[in-house]
C-alpha cells in the first residue's frame, strides 16, 4: 500500500475532477430536477462512512480479543473517517430536503438513526480523548455496538415507510445515471480507504516516536 | 457453575440493597423528580398532550437507570470488590449476568411505582393491554440495562466515569428508548394500536438479542487488564 499510495492519490484527485463533468452530463431526474444531483455526493459519502465503520468495527474486535496495537490504530482511523463522511452526509441531506420536502430536517426513522450513528462515533472519539488510561478498550466496545447499529440504519428505509428514498432505488437507476453514480461511489470509497491508510501511517509514526522517546529516557 | 455464579452475584447485590435501600430510594426519588420536571415542560392548560406520558415514562426510566448504574458500580469500587469478583475462579460472563439481573430487578421495582404514577398523573390508559405493556417494558429495560451494565462495569476503572457513562450509554441505547416510547404510545392511542405495539416489541426483542450477545461476548476481554 505504501508504494501505491502516491499513484492512488493522483487517481482519486483525477476522479474528483472528472466527476462533476459526469454528474453535469447525467440526465435530470423528471420530478426533482437539479437538486437530485446532490445524490451523487450524498449517497457515496454514506457508503464511505459504512466502509470506515466496517473497518473500525472489525479492527476493534481484533483489538479487544488479541490486543494488537496496530488494530487499535486502524479502529481510531476508521472512527475518524466515519465521523468526517457522516458529517458530509448530514450536511448534504438537509440541502436536498430543503427543496424536496420544504424543510431542512424531518424526524424520520432514517434521519434520526443516521444522526444516532454519527453520535456513537463522535462518542467513540470523545472516549478516546477524555477517557484516560484504559479508554482504548472502552472505545473498542463502543465501536462494536456502533457497528451493530449500522446495518439497522441502512435497512431502516426498507422496514418503515419513511420520507427518505429507499435503498432499492439504486439498482433501478438508468445506465446514464447509474454510470456517474458508480463512478462517484468508487471515488469516495477510494478516498476513504486512502484517508484510512494515511491516518494509520500517522499512528504508526506516533508509536515509533513514543518508543524512541522511552528508549532515550531509559538511556539517560 | 454458570447459573450458580450469576445467582450468587445477584443474591449478594440484593442483600446489600435490601439492607441499605440506598440505590432504590435515590433512583425512585430521581425518577419522580424527572416526571415532575417533564410534566411542567409539557402540560398546557392542565392537560398534557396525548403521547407525552409515553415519552415521560421512558425518559424517567433512562435517566434514573443511569443514576442507578453509576451508584451500583460505585459501591463495587470502594473496597475494590469488583476486582475481587473478577479474581474469583468463576466464568466472567456469569458475573455480568448476575450484575445485569440485579440491575433489572432494580429497574423493575422502579417501574412498578412509576407506571401507575404516570397513568394516574396523566390520565393515561396504560393498563388497557397489560400483557403488551409488560412486553414493552421488559424489552426496553433489558436492552437498556444490558448495555448499561457492560459500560458501567468497564467505567469503574476510568477517570471521568460520571461524564462518560451517559455519553456512551445514550447514543447506543436510543434505538431501545425509541422502541419503548413508540410502543407505549401505540398502547395509549385510542383505539389501541395493537399491531404497532407488537411490531415494536419484536424490534425491542431483536435489539435485546444483539445487545446481550455482544455484551456477553465482550465482557471477558473488556474486564481483563
Amino acid at each position: 500500500m505504501k508504494k501505491a499510495f502516491g499513484p492512488l492519490l493522483v487517481v482519486v484527485a483525477v476522479m474528483f475532477v472528472v466527476a462533476p463533468f459526469l454528474i453535469a452530463n447525467a440526465p435530470y431526474e423528471s420530478t426533482m430536477g437539479l437538486i437530485q444531483k446532490i445524490f451523487y455526493y450524498h449517497v457515496p459519502s454514506w457508503f464511505a462512512m459504512y466502509l470506515a465503520i466496517a473497518v473500525c468495527g472489525a479492527a476493534s474486535a481484533v483489538y479487544l480479543f488479541k490486543g494488537t496495537p496496530i488494530a487499535d490504530a486502524y479502529a481510531t482511523a476508521g472512527a475518524e473517517v466515519a465521523v468526517v463522511f457522516g458529517l458530509c452526509g448530514l450536511v448534504t441531506g438537509p440541502l436536498w430536503g430543503r427543496v424536496a420536502w420544504g424543510v431542512w430536517w424531518q424526524w424520520d426513522v432514517r434521519l434520526t438513526t443516521a444522526l444516532l450513528l454519527e453520535l456513537i462515533f463522535v462518542a467513540y472519539l470523545m472516549v478516546r480523548r477524555f477517557g484516560g488510561p484504559g479508554a482504548e478498550k472502552l472505545a473498542a466496545a463502543t465501536a462494536l455496538f456502533g457497528t451493530a447499529t449500522a446495518p439497522f440504519v441502512y435497512k431502516s428505509v426498507d422496514i418503515w415507510r419513511t420520507v427518505h428514498p429507499q435503498t432499492t432505488v439504486i439498482p433501478t437507476l438508468k445506465p446514464s445515471m447509474g454510470g456517474p453514480f458508480a463512478f462517484s461511489s468508487l471515488a469516495f470509497l477510494l478516498l476513504s480507504a486512502l484517508l484510512l491508510t494515511a491516518r494509520v501511517h500517522l499512528a504508526k509514526r506516533q508509536m515509533m516516536v513514543d518508543e524512541m522517546y522511552l528508549a532515550y529516557e531509559d538511556q539517560s | 457453575m454458570f447459573f450458580r455464579t450469576a445467582w450468587l452475584v445477584l443474591r449478594k447485590d440484593v442483600a446489600i440493597e435490601v439492607k441499605s435501600l440506598e440505590v432504590l430510594t435515590t433512583t425512585l426519588f430521581f425518577a419522580i423528580a424527572c416526571v415532575l420536571i417533564f410534566a411542567f415542560a409539557f402540560v398546557k392548560n392542565g392537560q398534557a398532550p396525548e403521547d407525552a406520558a409515553a415519552g415521560i415514562l421512558w425518559i424517567a426510566i433512562a435517566f434514573s437507570g443511569t443514576l442507578a448504574l453509576g451508584r451500583t458500580f460505585e459501591r463495587e469500587r470502594y473496597a475494590e470488590t469488583l476486582r475481587a469478583l473478577l479474581l474469583a475462579p468463576a466464568p466472567r460472563p456469569a458475573l455480568y449476568v448476575g450484575k445485569l439481573l440485579g440491575m433489572l430487578a432494580l429497574l423493575a421495582s422502579a417501574e412498578v411505582l412509576l407506571v401507575p404514577l404516570i397513568a394516574f398523573l396523566f390520565q393515561a390508559a396504560l393498563f388497557s393491554r397489560p400483557v403488551l405493556l409488560v412486553g414493552i417494558l421488559a424489552g426496553g429495560t433489558v436492552g437498556f440495562s444490558a448495555v448499561g451494565t457492560l459500560f458501567a462495569a468497564m467505567l469503574v476503572r476510568a477517570r471521568s466515569r460520571d461524564v462518560l457513562l451517559p455519553i456512551l450509554l445514550y447514543p447506543i441505547t436510543i434505538p431501545v428508548i425509541i422502541g419503548g416510547v413508540r410502543g407505549t404510545a401505540a398502547l395509549l392511542a385510542s383505539p389501541v394500536d395493537e399491531p404497532s405495539a407488537i411490531m415494536w416489541i419484536g424490534i425491542l426483542a431483536a435489539f435485546d438479542v444483539v445487545f446481550v450477545t455482544l455484551s456477553l461476548w465482550t465482557f471477558e476481554p473488556l474486564m481483563t487488564e
